[in-house]
């Protein structure tokens, strides 16, 4: 596990370990719709993350005395497999993991017209299947599309990418090693229409000339997952409908 | 925190039209902070400790210092825990428990400060290279909840390991003996945390519980004595705009320092 990494993740050309370009994402594949008891459901590949995530509602609340009078309860949970990382992972909640359900439920919250549904709760969990940093960027991804998938309201997608600072340069997307080594770490959800960003945290150290850089290029990295997002509702629903033409 | 009761969303609106002419319930400027009192060394048993007023806002920070193993990543660097306990005699809203996603996050919230500033030189807190080294527990106790419970809590928990005392030790054959004496916990920055509340796109700094009650998004910026900053999270439902997130940026490098001489000057 904690091999020391000598050799540099970034070389004299601006090449990171994985062959990308400092501005450039991880390649990424994503589907929808894939779990047939969720309302909603999608599977995200970036790098070697793995992610499920699903969403259940609007349906009733239980404990019934959480239900609000004026408007939905979002409900988020963020969770790790316990074969996800390199040394077996409790499957027991974390505090990270807690924190991140709560900063997720916060980026995905202002996207929702919680208020067409008062009294019930959409219920969004999301699962590391694997993990080689940026999760959380990925399950908003994800879980954002998933929300989309169960038909629910909503006032744009959430789309979420991650910046930082390894070996001094100014990098898009960082991995797990990236991440380990780095001088910092910017996560950043944006809701590309509406100009708003809702999920916004960073550990490290960074001018704020620098920090004012990285939320340029996450914002960058934000704006090519969202056509990808885009893209995977599209396929699903343009096939959805050729075989409803076709009965 | 924000409870989902109808009086502050009643208040919300007057709330909001006094920020739209730059003025707050309480007479405050947008981004001037109550008044601040701190003191430290009040609690004899702990190696360290501070008691910080931010207004009504009441926040005590105690230190426990023991030996430890230390983490198989880092064999020779001490260990830092820090922990928020949201006491139920400190506000109507707390309740007795194991801590919930609100204590949870302020305890990481002032973590992420004081470690990615590198605050503590961990270093010189390793004993026995991969098997021994002192934990530094930072036990961050809410005693009177009036708003902006981060910044109160990472200015008590900066002022509390600033009055640390370490306890004088000899190793015996690889064993931690203690010896009488003490000497201070090396510190190397001074991490400090503001935090902003928006409310109507308006930004101010250091909400107090009426103004969080009705507030649609909270950001805490932490930064370290040269003016860098070194942890960020945004917290509730609502959202910033970039510029919003940059015009904090800068508001926050202005206030930090402020904070800063009080909090050191002790």
């Amino acid at each position: 596990m904690s091999q020391k990494t000598l050799e540099k993740l970034i070389n004299k050309d601006g090449i990171r370990t994985d062959g990308r370009k400092l501005d450039e994402l991880r390649p990424a594949k994503i589907e929808v719709g894939i779990l047939s008891n969720a309302d909603g459901s999608a599977y995200i590949e970036q790098g070697k993350n793995k992610i499920l995530a699903a969403v259940y509602g609007p349906r009733d609340v239980h404990p019934r005395h959480l239900a609000l009078p004026d408007r939905a309860l979002l409900r988020c949970r963020y969770h790790m497999a316990p074969f996800s990382v390199e040394e077996r992972k409790s499957p027991a909640p974390s505090r990270r993991e807690m924190e991140l359900s709560k900063v997720i439920r916060e980026a995905l919250d202002p996207s929702v017209f919680l208020e067409y549904y008062p009294r019930t709760s959409i219920d969004v969990f999301t699962e590391v299947l694997q993990a080689d940093g940026g999760t959380r960027c990925a399950s908003i991804t994800a879980a954002s599309l998933a929300l989309a998938d169960a038909g629910i309201p909503m006032r744009d997608l959430v789309v979420a990418c991650a910046a930082g600072k390894v070996e001094g340069h100014l990098v898009l997307d960082l991995n797990d090693a990236e991440d380990k080594v780095g001088e910092a770490d910017v996560p950043l959800a944006f809701m590309p229409n509406l100009n708003a960003v809702t999920l916004l945290q960073m550990d490290g150290m960074l001018t704020t000339d620098e920090f004012e850089k990285v939320v340029n290029l996450a914002l960058n990295g934000c704006k090519q997952m969202y056509a990808l997002q885009k893209e995977t509702l599209k396929v699903k629903y343009v096939t959805v409908k050729e075989e409803e033409t076709e009965e | 925190m924000t409870g989902s009761t109808v009086a502050p969303r009643l208040k919300q609106k007057q709330i909001a039209q006094l920020i739209s002419l730059g003025k707050r319930l309480d007479g405050r400027g947008l981004t001037d902070y109550r008044e601040i009192h701190v003191e430290t060394g009040i609690i004899e048993r702990a190696e360290g400790s501070a008691r910080v007023l931010l207004g009504k806002t009441e926040v005590m920070v105690g230190i426990k210092i023991e030996v430890g193993e230390p983490f198989s990543d880092v064999p020779n660097e001490g260990v830092l825990t820090v922990n928020a306990e949201l006491v139920p005699l400190a506000s109507p809203t707390f309740e007795a428990g194991p801590p919930d996603e609100n204590s949870i996050e302020l305890a990481r919230v002032v973590d992420r400060g004081i470690r990615e500033s590198k605050a503590i030189d961990m270093g010189k807190l390793c004993l026995v290279p991969g098997k021994k080294v002192f934990v530094v527990f930072v036990d961050v106790y809410v005693l009177n909840h009036d708003g902006n419970l981060i910044d109160a809590s990472a200015m008590a928990s900066l002022a509390a390991l600033l009055n640390t005392k370490l306890f004088n030790y000899e190793l015996e054959n690889g064993e931690v003996k203690i010896k009488p004496g003490y000497t201070q916990l090396p510190m190397r920055n001074r991490p400090i945390a503001v935090t902003f509340a928006k409310i109507k796109d308006k930004l101010i700094a250091d909400p107090s519980l009426e103004e969080e009650q009705v507030m649609d998004a909270r950001l805490t910026i932490t930064m370290e004595k040269d003016g860098k900053i070194c942890a960020i999270q945004k917290g509730e439902s609502g959202y910033f705009t970039i510029e919003q997130i940059l015009e904090a940026a800068k508001t926050a490098q202005e206030k930090t320092g402020e904070l800063r001489k009080v909090v050191v000057k002790g």
